[in-house]
């Protein structure tokens, strides 16, 4: 179990993070969603002991996070966003160094890890350092978890692995989160907040809205549609001119669009497109996710 | 236990997995033995000299006579005129003008006494001493040989008496700067790889990141230290085996007193040195910082410590900021132990003075080196 109250960080005259707030159950998977710069890698590392916060007191599983350090960093795995096993170790020797650290041995928890590490096993005599993205994740992971934590904080796991590895990488969140560990992880791509069983919407600094991903979803109040033409650049440009919107942000090969009133008058919208020159115009209305979600928080 | 053996195996793997780290372990004492202890040298042989013979005369040929003679000196050019000779010095043809004025020899059969000039090129202090000194001992050589021509004064007439001295070199007898060189390049050697490397290794786990991961397990600190250092250390008095077996085969320096305290003394020394390193490492962030401070302090220390200039002739104020130069404390105790054969007794001064700063830079470096920032 997390519990975080009211914590502070600034970094000189930079305000990091402020008013934070947010618990976690255990056994629960809770993302920190939030574009880069946005505050969750200093909530990490004041939840892993690695800086102290201002202001605020964390507890986790209860134990105090600046006073009982010593205990936390017994009872956590923390992957840092940026790899950080040694690259001229080979697989092997990784795992063995942190598990020797930790006061343990790779057999004595092998079954947690059996899952994760039997497919980086056929490499474990390869340099960390020669691996591929998505394997050193896998590896990473591995040492994260060698000493049995009942805590696991992940930042940005999944930043600069492939789709198929993170599709993997969630899978294997899910079954630890089966086997009892409680997991908090940070992401900058939001298709993977609907992976988790709560989310916090963060944006600089600031936590805007905890909830679980069908609430926060359920929770947009907009009627919503995705609007494309053969000018996608020109469209965007037309659609934040036009009189009745609310928002329009460009997602992939559409355009999300909301307007201030609450039915979307399809006809109207068309017309003022066609008077603007546009061709092949497509209105179709969508269901929210947690993107436009978070869009709409940002507005 | 455990932990740091199993740290001190890691380091071990890493060292030698680091494709830098053997040639530098390796290539460099040989290099830094071969080469500084071959070209440092303070003997100054073929000084340029320009003579200026205005006199001609039969005493101030035998005098140029001399000066030819002599292996320190080497005639580049013979002119009459002081302006030519002035001309030479600035150009660099030579380094020491001798004028040798009119009248020289008349002078000195009438009033029993003249004059010569030494022009000296002064841009290197010690080579213009040096040259002084060769130069002003042919003349005094010069000197007695006129008194004994002129007055028929021999040894033991008692109208002319001088004191003459002897001297006798002791510990290095035939002054040989090789021997007095190979233990201060020792001590340079060692004091490098301890400072660089091992302040090198700590910073570069900050620099790629994994001091992060290191810092969130419940390692000790001390654990983590004292099993990234002992390497280095091994290291490090490995090199000076490896260097003392170059200087005796090499340079067949004396090595007069005993091995173990030759050990026992860079063992603490090279404690003194790590705790140097790991300080430096954890004031900077990165390689190239921590470099710049090692280099900062490797050089003040060294030029201070006696290796090249005697610590002697240092002024007052250098001579007490020596006292906090581990480096000059090492090098007097490997100059006395290899040359002179000091025992334990004669430099337990050093040894206490080392062990208090092994002690002091230990806690220093500890305390500093914090696991949450």
């Amino acid at each position: 179990m997390i519990s975080v109250q009211n914590i502070k960080k600034s970094y000189g005259d930079t305000l990091a993070v402020s008013n934070i707030n947010f618990s976690v159950e255990q056994a629960e998977l809770f993302g920190l969603i939030g574009p880069d710069g946005a505050g969750k890698t200093t909530i990490f590392r004041i939840l892993t002991s690695l800086i102290l916060p201002d202001e605020g007191k964390a507890i986790l599983n209860g134990y105090d996070v600046v006073k009982d350090y010593k205990k936390i960093r017994q009872i956590i795995g923390y992957m840092p966003g940026r790899f950080s096993l040694y690259q001229d170790l080979s697989v092997e020797e990784n795992l063995n160094f942190f598990a020797t650290v930790f006061g343990t041995t790779i057999e004595e928890n092998y079954d947690l890890i059996k899952d994760i590490y039997k497919q980086i096993e056929p490499f474990k005599k390869r340099r960390a350092g020669k691996l591929s993205g998505g394997m050193k994740q896998k590896l990473a992971l591995s040492c994260a978890l060698i000493h049995k934590p009942e805590i696991l904080v992940l930042d940005e796991p999944t930043t600069g692995v492939d789709a198929v590895s993170r599709k993997e990488f969630w899978d294997m969140l899910q079954r630890l989160k089966e086997k009892g560990i409680t997991i908090l992880v940070s992401t900058p791509y939001m298709d993977e907040a609907s992976l988790c069983d709560r989310v916090a919407l963060i944006q600089n600094g600031q936590i805007m809205q905890i909830d679980t991903p069908d609430n926060i979803v359920k929770s947009f109040k907009h009627e919503l549609i995705a609007v494309k033409t053969e000018n996608m650049h020109k469209l965007l440009h037309d659609l934040r001119n036009f009189s009745d919107t609310h928002s329009a942000f460009l997602f992939g090969q559409n355009i999300h669009y909301t307007s201030i009133n609450s039915k979307i008058n399809n006809e109207e919208l068309k017309h003022y497109l066609q008077k603007n020159n546009h061709k092949n115009i497509e209105i179709n209305k969508i269901q929210a996710n947690i993107e436009d979600c978070f869009m709409e928080l940002m507005t | 236990m455990r932990t740091i053996k199993f740290i001190i195996q890691k380091e071990f793997k890493q060292i030698f997995r680091n494709k830098s780290m053997l040639p530098m372990i390796f290539v460099i004492p040989l290099v830094q033995l071969l080469v500084l202890v071959n070209a440092a040298t303070f003997e100054i042989k073929n000084i340029d000299l320009i003579i200026v013979d205005k006199d001609l005369s039969s005493t101030s040929r035998q005098l140029t006579a001399k000066f030819n003679g002599s292996a320190f000196f080497n005639v580049v050019k013979t002119t009459f005129s002081v302006q030519q000779a002035e001309d030479y010095l600035y150009q660099d043809i030579g380094d020491l003008v001798l004028v040798i004025p009119q009248n020289f020899e008349k002078q000195l059969v009438k009033n029993q006494k003249a004059d010569i000039q030494l022009l000296i090129n002064a841009i290197d202090g010690v080579v213009a001493g040096l040259s002084n000194y060769y130069a002003t001992s042919i003349i005094a050589g010069l000197n007695k040989e006129v008194i004994t021509r002129w007055y028929g004064v021999s040894k033991g007439n008692s109208a002319y008496k001088q004191i003459s001295i002897q001297y006798s070199h002791w510990y290095n007898p035939e002054l040989n700067y090789k021997t007095f060189m190979v233990p201060g390049i020792l001590v340079l050697l060692i004091t490098n790889i301890g400072l660089f490397l091992a302040g090198m290794n700590l910073v570069r786990e900050k620099e790629i990141g994994t001091i992060e991961q290191i810092n969130v397990t419940p390692i000790k600190k001390h654990h983590f230290i004292i099993g990234k250092l002992i390497p280095f250390w091994i290291i490090s008095l490995f090199e000076l085996a490896l260097g003392l077996i170059i200087g005796k085969l090499v340079f067949d320096i004396p090595i007069i007193g005993s091995l173990w305290l030759v050990f026992s003394v860079t063992a603490i020394y090279m404690l003194v040195v790590l705790a140097i390193g790991l300080f430096i490492s954890t004031i900077t962030e990165n390689q190239l910082q921590a470099m710049f401070f090692a280099f900062f302090f490797n050089l003040v220390f060294i030029l201070m410590s006696g290796l090249f200039t005697a610590v002697e002739s240092m002024p007052t104020w250098g001579q007490i900021l020596n006292k906090i130069n581990p480096i000059a404390y090492f090098i007097r105790v490997m100059r006395m132990v290899l040359l002179k054969g000091s025992t334990f007794i004669d430099i337990l001064p050093e040894i206490i003075s080392l062990s208090m700063f092994a002690v002091l830079m230990f806690s220093l470096a500890v305390w500093n080196y914090r696991k949450t920032s």
